[in-house]
């Protein structure tokens, strides 16, 4: 078996999320990466939307620091407002978002805005960025995060992008259009959403980590989907190409 | 909403130094839209300008800015900001903007958490002249719970739940830019962000750019040029402006300024000093680029050009 990196090994699984043909709000970081790769692997069809303004049908020649690195730009389908592409997933046109962040619950909800209390936090974190209309208004949510304890609160401090509340038919409840988490992206594994009480449940785990490392990693009683199984490992296809992208391991070492 | 913006006359010359636009357009408890184009076209050497002036009690409007509004946060220049996100965006966290919001240093500030899009939906509402636009976006988040600004309504239309996001229109905008004549005519391109909102709902744009042409070349491409040139306060001839963020066709990102940025911000007086390095001890944006050094400098620079094919505008 190839050897990998945890990053790695959560481009391709984000890389995966993607279908062909699908329209994708791609965020900061890793789904730089995996948008590149799935373009030149199973999706060669899919659309990337960038929140600076951007199209893009073909990825970047160059590894991406930021969304708005020039090389993203040279070549884009369209340049644009920010605005024009915020309101096209308002319409549902996006079927995939991917965010990041520093803290994720039960039901999937993510903080990127605080920890502590609101009013006076004992840390300031960034914020929302464009994180929190991608979580409301795509389709499907991936969401890619360092699987640590302090990581995966039973229940975050902040919500900051929506997942699905404290369960059930709570995205409804409060009005948000469609979507919701679909699959949580970690350095140990994958994670979704049992269908009706949108608990977070365990879907894959890394080959060289068990099922107890994900569980003793995770801040509740992590349930297992009932079709659990150990992930795939990256090819040395999608390897190569990621180390192509990333020569350097900017974002994947 | 405000009173009427100020309309400026489209024939004048409003080329001025960086100094004189700063000086007599940003006064202290301005608001100021700044970094609208997100991650790339930042206008640092407005920014800088502004922290050597020494201004006060601004309030920040902006998406994401990159480091920006965390180094005039730093510099004491704020006391509130409207954005969505505030930090270091190919590092991480915000020194700065941590110490402001966790101990109150260099001093309070007051934070209006927003999103990228509801800051796109209130800079649009200000354009359009409307006090608010409403949206699905947000609705369940704390962003909505805890905001003073949103504001949950149901649509007078079904009944459903809408969050509205009142108009903003802020004193000044600052946009950097490719290219703009001496009336303020501005071509920017690129990914736009809120650029044209921004520049649209304030009261008046400052406009920092690459190169000051000749009205004949603005004018040769009329879809091209950002707003009116009603709207222009200042134009400030200012290459290399954006350093170290990207300007499309004239210099592409120094990552290791915004790395090194990084490292050195952690400590307040690590702040400090690269604050006197980089800002309090450089006069202007020459001499910035000067301490930059030629070599560094020159290494940013477009490998190729990528000329757009040129469109007739013809009768």
């Amino acid at each position: 078996m190839a050897e990998y990196t945890p990053q790695e090994f959560m481009v391709v699984c984000a890389a995966r999320q993607i279908g062909d043909g699908e329209v994708v709000f791609v965020g900061m970081r890793l789904p730089l990466i995996a948008f590149a790769l799935a373009k030149r692997t199973h999706a060669p069809r899919a659309v990337g939307l960038f929140e600076n303004g951007l199209v893009r049908d073909t990825p970047s020649r160059e590894l991406l620091l930021t969304m708005g690195d020039a090389p993203n730009i040279a070549g884009a389908e369209w340049a644009t407002r920010t605005g024009a592409l915020m309101g096209l997933m308002a319409q549902g046109v996006v079927n995939l978002g991917f965010v990041g962040g520093a803290e994720v619950d039960r039901y999937g909800n993510l903080n990127t805005s605080l920890i502590g209390d609101q009013a006076h936090p004992q840390v300031a974190l960034p914020g929302s960025g464009g994180g929190a209309d991608i979580a409301s208004l795509s389709q499907r949510l991936a969401i890619i995060m360092a699987h640590e304890r302090k990581r995966f609160p039973e229940k975050v401090s902040f919500i900051t992008s929506p997942g699905y509340g404290d369960g059930g038919d709570w995205r409804q409840r409060v009005g948000l259009p469609r979507g919701g988490p679909a699959e949580v992206i970690t350095t140990l594994g994958t994670l979704g959403f049992a269908p009706d009480t949108h608990e977070m449940e365990l879907r894959s785990w890394r080959p060289d980590v068990t099922v107890d490392d994900v569980r003793a990693n995770t801040g509740w009683e992590l349930r297992s989907a009932p079709d659990a199984h150990p992930a795939p490992a990256p090819t040395a296809d999608e390897l190569r190409i990621i180390r192509e992208c990333d020569p350097e391991g900017f974002w994947t070492r | 909403m405000g009173e009427p913006a100020g309309v400026q006359n489209t024939a004048d010359d409003k080329t001025m130094t960086m100094a004189e636009a700063i000086a007599r357009f940003v006064p202290d408890g301005a608001s100021v839209a700044l970094g609208l184009a997100l991650e790339g076209m930042i206008p640092f050497a407005a920014a800088h300008e502004i922290i050597r002036q020494g201004k006060r009690n601004l309030t920040l409007i902006g998406p994401i800015s990159d480091i920006l509004f965390d180094e005039l946060i730093g510099a004491g220049c704020v006391s509130k900001i409207t954005a969505a996100w505030v930090g270091n965006v190919s590092e991480g966290l915000g020194y700065n903007y941590r110490r402001a919001i966790e101990h109150d240093q260099p001093h309070p500030i007051v934070m209006d958490r927003q999103s990228n899009y509801s800051v796109a939906l209130g800079l649009l509402a200000g354009a359009l002249g409307v006090p608010y636009i409403p949206m699905r976006s947000l609705l369940g988040s704390d962003i909505a719970r805890y905001s003073t600004t949103l504001l949950p309504s149901p649509s007078p239309l079904d009944g459903t739940p809408t969050l509205l996001v009142p108009a903003i229109q802020p004193d000044v905008t600052i946009i950097h830019a490719q290219r703009a004549d001496a009336a303020g005519r501005a071509h920017l391109w690129g990914g736009m962000g809120v650029c044209e909102e921004a520049a649209l709902a304030a009261r008046g744009v400052i406009y920092t750019v690459e190169e000051i042409v000749p009205s004949e070349v603005i004018l040769s491409d009329p879809n091209r040029v950002l707003a009116p040139a009603l709207k222009t306060l200042a134009v400030v001839h200012v290459p290399g402006g954006a350093h170290p963020s990207p300007a499309q066709g004239y210099y592409n990102r120094d990552h290791a300024a915004f790395a090194e940025y990084h490292e050195r911000s952690r400590t307040s007086d690590g702040f400090a000093d690269w604050l006197r390095e980089w800002v309090l001890d450089q006069p202007d944006r020459a001499s910035y680029l000067a301490h930059l050094g030629a070599d560094r400098w020159q290494a940013l620079a477009p490998k190729a050009q990528m000329l757009a094919a040129p469109v007739n505008y013809g009768y």
